[in-house]
């Protein structure tokens, strides 16, 4: 057993390659939870996305295209969503599982003949000056630029419910949509917005995972990344930072627990690969044991359908 | 994810259901998509040889992603209770549930693929994958230049064990100083920890990767890194043209075409047990890549002839196991009990199976 094998750098920068799509995910999923709208179609948006994506990419060379494609991809499944439960009023946990269905049934159709293809490379912009500290400079500077847009993306959702006035009205709606109608918000309006946007996170993550992660495209290849990032937003109580965290633990345990091994160290896989899931019971566990009055901070309409008008 | 099998189990058993009357009706059922180029792709190829063996006269049905659980019950009764007169089951974790539902429908003939489990109406049917192994694992001795080769392993089930000790002695007995580094992923399927999985075997220096998961997803990883691999179950040269040295190939058409054929003919029968290798041609070496010197090449070739022929065994003693204590004796060849139920590493192999 030889520890000098594992490149902890290297480790590092590919935990938070590996840790972007459910990331991103989540984050979509954090903002369309906030307004209140419980979508568990999470994993249908992203394979959705997925093939979007990547059959853009194939069709004109342009991996930006394709990533353009993916969000686009992720908001027309989301907007089937928002009119399903907004409009028609469907139950979101239905309608939600539904979409997952949908989404994986109708990437496999689309994707039938483009299997076997490989889409151009995304190139890493490494950062001028900074890629070049040692260490650090791996670990932060040399990635793509979807990962740099996702830490910004989590800071930016950060200052949307902190310090702006629309996020404050998305989260007036997610507490209390009788509340935030009588004041005068448009309540289905403002969460068609909030699935929209959670769909085109959902998109983009899943065509991070065709065009970069794998990349090429292979059915059900999401392989339930959508259903970890839903987890992740409970993990992180609705916190854009603790997702951050939540994501980077994940993807870091999981790839840890793959270099552990090629050591051919004796360690449980099994407890290992379980470990996160484990975390995440715990902290829920913990969390609602804490009967304070924000003991989950869960959106207290979340998932309750809208009556106004 | 649970309620969501089952969904789609319901949804899409309706749809294998045919119009046409044929003599015989032929289910088969997949762990994965048919188009993942892999394991699945090579079982439906080897379906649709049966297809056009027999025309109009066999109608075949299929069923993807049927998970490992009482899930694959409910869909080969549903099939069984459609019409079908023989299953074919396609994946190690279906034994139970193929013996469960054989019992009930003694009149359906089922094939298991990989199993151990057999009944008067089950008969089991596996290639001797580790024949190809041996081959490849001998490309990857010659082919390796850090002495690492990274091996992506699934479930710690015999086969898988019995796949990277026979790749070990080829290429130990290739190159004595490759070092094997082995992860387990447990699944058959998920291609971004395919990738992950090489792309840490990579990162701590292998640069000939060998698999024992289902998709391309390594293939891909391998071309970008400028690394070897071997196609896994298909012909994956298109997802890295450079990467690619070689594939272990799946040939189940000729066996699934003669089953089918006996089960018409009334000579079927259950309780057998085939386990056949590249002299039967239900292993195939795939094509060799030029990247490979055409000394070695010759080498695999001859070593592919050997084992057809019966003249090499890839377990011949000395062997000894993992903790020192000795398996074959000198010129000794392993016995086909001890291969099924293949549950340690020979020496040099380092790690544990997990359990």
């Amino acid at each position: 057993m030889d520890f000098s094998d594992i490149n902890f750098s290297l480790l590092i920068a590919s935990l938070i390659v590996a840790a972007t799509p459910i990331l991103l995910a989540a984050l979509g999923e954090l903002i369309t939870e906030k307004s209140g709208v419980l979508n568990l179609g999470v994993e249908g948006m992203m394979i959705f996305g997925a093939i979007s994506g990547f059959i853009v990419t194939i069709e004109t060379n342009n991996p930006w295209l394709g990533f353009l494609c993916s969000c686009i991809g992720g908001m027309l499944l989301a907007s089937i969503f928002a009119v399903v439960t907004q409009i028609f009023r469907a139950n979101q946990v239905a309608s939600g599982l539904a979409l997952t269905l949908f989404g994986l049934g109708l990437s496999a159709l689309l994707g039938q003949s483009y299997t076997g293809i490989k889409p151009v490379a995304f190139p890493d912009m490494h950062i001028p000056i900074l890629a070049d500290i040692p260490i650090i400079g791996i670990i932060l500077f040399q990635h793509d630029f979807i990962v740099y847009f996702s830490i910004f993306a989590v800071i930016s959702v950060y200052f949307l419910f902190r310090n702006s006035h629309f996020g404050l009205i998305i989260k007036a709606v997610g507490e209390n949509h009788d509340s935030a109608h009588a004041l005068g918000y448009k309540v289905i309006l403002i969460r068609f917005f909030t699935i929209l946007i959670g769909g085109a996170f959902a998109g983009l993550g899943g065509g991070y995972l065709s065009l970069v992660r794998v990349p090429q495209w292979t059915e059900g290849m999401t392989a339930g990344a959508g259903w970890i990032a839903l987890a992740l937003v409970v993990f992180a109580s609705w916190q854009p930072f603790r997702l951050l965290i939540g994501a980077y633990i994940f993807g870091g345990i999981t790839l840890l627990q793959l270099n552990l091994q090629a050591l051919g160290l004796e360690i449980n896989v099994a407890l290992l690969s379980m470990s996160p899931y484990l975390v995440t019971i715990g902290v829920l566990v913990f969390m609602s044991a804490r009967r304070n009055k924000n003991s989950l901070d869960a959106p207290r309409s979340l998932g309750k359908t809208f009556f106004g008008l | 994810m649970k309620i969501l099998k089952i969904f789609s189990l319901v949804l899409s058993t309706f749809v294998v259901s045919g119009v046409f009357a044929s003599d015989m009706k032929v289910g088969f059922i997949y762990i994965g998509p048919p188009g993942d180029h892999g394991w699945n792709y090579q079982h439906d190829v080897g379906r649709q040889a049966v297809d056009e063996a027999f025309g109009g006269k066999v109608e075949t049905v299929f069923q993807e992603n049927v998970p490992e659980s009482a899930d694959a019950e409910r869909v080969m009764t549903q099939m069984a209770l459609s019409g079908a007169d023989m299953i074919f089951a396609t994946s190690f974790g279906y034994m139970d549930p193929v013996i469960n539902v054989a019992k009930k429908f003694p009149n359906v003939k089922f094939e298991h693929a990989t199993g151990y489990k057999t009944a008067d109406n089950v008969s089991t049917y596996s290639a001797r994958f580790y024949e190809g192994r041996t081959v490849i694992g001998h490309v990857a001795g010659k082919m390796t230049k850090s002495n690492k080769i990274g091996y992506v392993a699934s479930y710690p089930i015999p086969e898988v064990v019995r796949g990277i000790n026979s790749a070990y002695l080829a290429a130990k007995a290739a190159n004595p100083n490759v070092e094997f580094k082995v992860i387990w992923i447990f699944t058959w399927y998920d291609p971004a920890k395919e990738a992950d999985a090489a792309k840490t075997l990579i990162q701590q220096g292998a640069d000939v990767i060998m698999q024992h998961v289902d998709s391309s997803a390594i293939m891909t990883v391998a071309e970008e890194a400028g690394v070897y691999a071997f196609g896994q179950a298909s012909d994956m040269s298109e997802f890295g043209p450079n990467a690619h040295l070689t594939a272990i190939i799946n040939g189940w058409a000729p066996y699934y075409v003669k089953r089918v054929q006996q089960a018409m003919d009334g000579t079927w029968k259950g309780g057998e047990q085939t386990f056949d290798g590249i002299g039967a041609g239900m292993v195939i070496i795939g094509n060799m890549s030029d990247k490979i010197p055409a000394n070695v090449r010759k080498e695999a070739q001859d070593l592919a002839n050997g084992i057809a022929s019966g003249d090499i065994h890839p377990f011949t003693g000395p062997v000894n196991k993992q903790d020192g204590s000795p398996w074959l004796a000198s010129g000794e060849t392993a016995d086909i009990g001890t291969l099924l139920g293949m549950n340690f590493y020979v020496e040099g192999i380092e790690g544990d199976i997990p359990q």
